[in-house]
């Protein structure tokens, strides 16, 4: 499953990375028939409006065991705090496809998040909503890659990167879970982080192989990211406790290591242009709730309006 | 990126000016459209750049305002929907600026001059965005209004203009329905929540009238525009059928339009209303409203902070080219 990265791939994945139009992630022909009246001519009625199936799973009556919910919550804190900070882009790209293209990504893993988060809270009786703003910081399972802050274009491709080669092995391993809800989540979501990983895998290239200033930025880049890489492939109790239900973490390192070395090769760049020697991976343990410094004010910033109004319906 | 338009006049080279004005006039009477490489006036070209250039800039800037709630919103959904929303507008965009660009000029033109204050955007967006209930408000009027202005020129007699149309008309108005439903959900809610969304409503409504433009008899541009149909209804038509849209929609929210005169006049058919205030309007228009330093600024430090990213996808660009170049 972990193709060596080749110029074909390569120039497959750049015609993937042209932004798709953002009706596409919605549900295309709801979309379409609840338009169809308004085109001619103006009337706006005020039917309530489907948004068609917006949560992927098994059926709503599934309940998660304690461990998966805690397995579910991991990824899906992962997703929504990747999207948290992707969405900060919209309005600010440094072009308009790409204002579309980072969306689109945050969209997507707005959308893994709250499948992941709604299945998660099964376990509870909590809510995706419940999981997503009444959590206080410690109780918050991502890792610290997904925390680091958007920095430049290049730290937010270098993180992009990262957390989607990660994802791509993730989704594709769990896809084969013996639970079916986690691997239906699974399955919808790594086709679209495939999409995620070409973009990043492109725009590397670009930066890497652009401008002295372009090389210069995407190399500080890894060397503020790289540190972020091993915390997502530690195996604990909680997997071993999983069995089938879940990979090993550390099972995804070799077709994560396989890519990654891949992307640096043809961005012509060597792990020691960037590693700085003086400091090693993280010890940073999100997945306990010790997290980075960033993700306080990202939650603060995120929940302040559902908890100044609590028990509202929105 | 730049897609140049040809010269009209340089491809009939020898056709009588006369002649080429009479089979223009005669495409627009029969209601067919003009496309980018037939010949037309040089009056109707720069009309078209300036109206879909400023509709173009106005999806972009618009982005702003409601960009400032995709943090903060309140549940996932919402999130979701608001950040699907904006990034539409950002779609919007791209489709009126390449639609201008068959008209002859760049998009790198076109930002210039918005970034330097050349070109005008909607003057709605240059007022803030305090409370989630504005995410509403700005749905269901801001929206509302744009397309009532919007789905007459999906019928434009500029080809790429009302194609361009057709599409942005469609997600137009998946958005006023967002922001309906956020209304409702809100007026629906606890008394707090009732109150933020009136509060909102009454910022709104006006500045939402606004933006059909200056009463017809004060419209310089609105008579030649719609001789060209390019525009098809005037300003003042346009606001009536608004009105008359939302007065059913807020009694279903229900909250209050903040005009004590509001009413049907059955003697001429139309919405009594109160005076509009056109000197806020001019205010804004004139650069003095309450946000519009700030969006220029957002939109130049975004297109600043980008230019390096831009020049080294070119630069890569280029190099691959010569790459492909070597090896053939």
């Amino acid at each position: 499953m972990n193709a060596q990265l080749n110029d074909a791939e390569l120039a497959e994945s750049a015609k993937a990375a042209q932004p798709a139009p953002a009706t596409t992630k919605r549900d295309a022909a709801s979309i379409a028939a609840l338009h169809e009246a308004e085109a001619a001519d103006v009337h706006v009625s005020v039917d309530d409006v489907d948004l068609a199936a917006e949560l992927t799973g098994a059926d709503a009556s599934t309940m998660a065991s304690p461990d998966v919910a805690e397995y579910a919550m991991r990824l899906g804190d992962d997703a929504l705090i990747l999207s948290q900070r992707l969405g900060w882009w919209i309005s600010r790209a440094p072009e308009l496809e790409e204002d579309m293209a980072l969306g689109n990504i945050a969209l997507d893993l707005l959308g893994h998040a709250r499948s992941l988060l709604h299945y998660a809270g099964t376990a509870t009786g909590r809510s995706e909503d419940d999981l997503a703003y009444w959590r206080d910081e410690h109780e918050f399972r991502c890792a610290w890659l997904f925390e680091q802050p958007n920095g430049d274009f290049a730290h937010t491709i270098a993180r992009g990167l990262i957390a989607a080669i990660y994802m791509q092995e993730l989704y594709t391993a769990l896809s084969a879970s013996t639970d079916a809800s986690l691997a239906a989540i699974a399955a919808k979501s790594v086709k679209e982080v495939a999409y995620h990983r070409d973009h990043a895998v492109q725009w590397t290239l670009r930066l890497a192989g652009g401008t002295e200033e372009s090389r210069a930025r995407m190399l500080v880049a890894l060397t503020d990211t790289w540190p972020y890489i091993d915390e997502l492939f530690r195996d604990d109790e909680l997997h071993e406790r999983l069995g089938d239900a879940a990979p090993l973490p550390s099972s995804l390192r070799a077709g994560f290591d396989e890519i990654w070395s891949a992307v640096l090769a043809e961005a012509e760049i060597a792990e020691a242009d960037f590693v700085n020697p003086k400091i090693g991976q993280s010890s940073g343990g999100g997945r306990f709730g010790n997290h980075s410094t960033h993700l306080g004010p990202l939650l603060a910033e995120m929940q302040v309006l559902a908890r100044r109004h609590p028990g509202a319906t929105w | 990126m730049t897609l140049t338009a040809p010269d009209a006049s340089a491809l009939h080279p020898d056709d009588d000016v006369a002649e080429l004005q009479a089979r223009f006039d005669a495409i627009i009477e029969a209601d067919q459209r003009i496309e980018p490489r037939d010949w037309m006036p040089e009056a109707y070209r720069k009309t078209l750049i300036r109206q879909i250039s400023q509709h173009a800039h106005s999806e972009i800037i618009g982005m702003q305002p409601e960009g400032n709630w995709i943090s903060r919103a309140p549940s996932l959904k919402r999130k979701a929907i608001l950040m699907a929303k904006v990034q539409d507008e950002a779609g919007h965009g791209l489709y009126l600026y390449s639609a201008a660009q068959t008209l002859g000029i760049s998009r790198d033109e076109m930002t210039e001059q918005l970034i330097t204050s050349r070109a005008r955007y909607s003057s709605i967006f240059n007022y803030p965005t305090p409370t989630w209930a504005d995410m509403g408000a700005i749905g269901w009027l801001v929206d509302g209004a744009a397309i009532c202005n919007q789905v007459p020129l999906c019928r434009a007699s500029y080809g790429p203009y009302g194609r361009a149309m057709v599409r942005i008309c469609k997600e137009e108005s998946f958005h006023q329905r967002q922001g309906f439903e956020i209304l409702l959900e809100l007026s629906q809610g606890t008394p707090e929540q009732h109150e933020m969304a009136q509060d909102a409503v009454n910022r709104w409504y006006w500045p939402s009238l606004m933006m059909f433009g200056p009463p017809d008899d004060e419209s310089p541009n609105s008579a030649q525009s719609m001789a060209w149909k390019i525009k098809r209804f005037s300003n003042d038509e346009l606001r009536q059928r608004f009105v008359g849209m939302l007065v059913p929609q807020a009694e279903v929210l229900g909250l209050t339009l903040p005009d004590p005169n509001l009413r049907w006049n059955d003697e001429t058919g139309q919405w009594d209303m109160s005076e509009i205030d056109w000197t806020e309007f001019n205010e804004v228009l004139a650069g003095r409203g309450p946000a519009n330093a700030q969006r220029i600024q957002h939109r130049r430090e975004a297109h600043e902070q980008g230019a390096w990213v831009r020049e080294a996808a070119a630069a890569y660009a280029e190099k691959q080219a010569a790459k492909q170049r070597q090896a053939a």
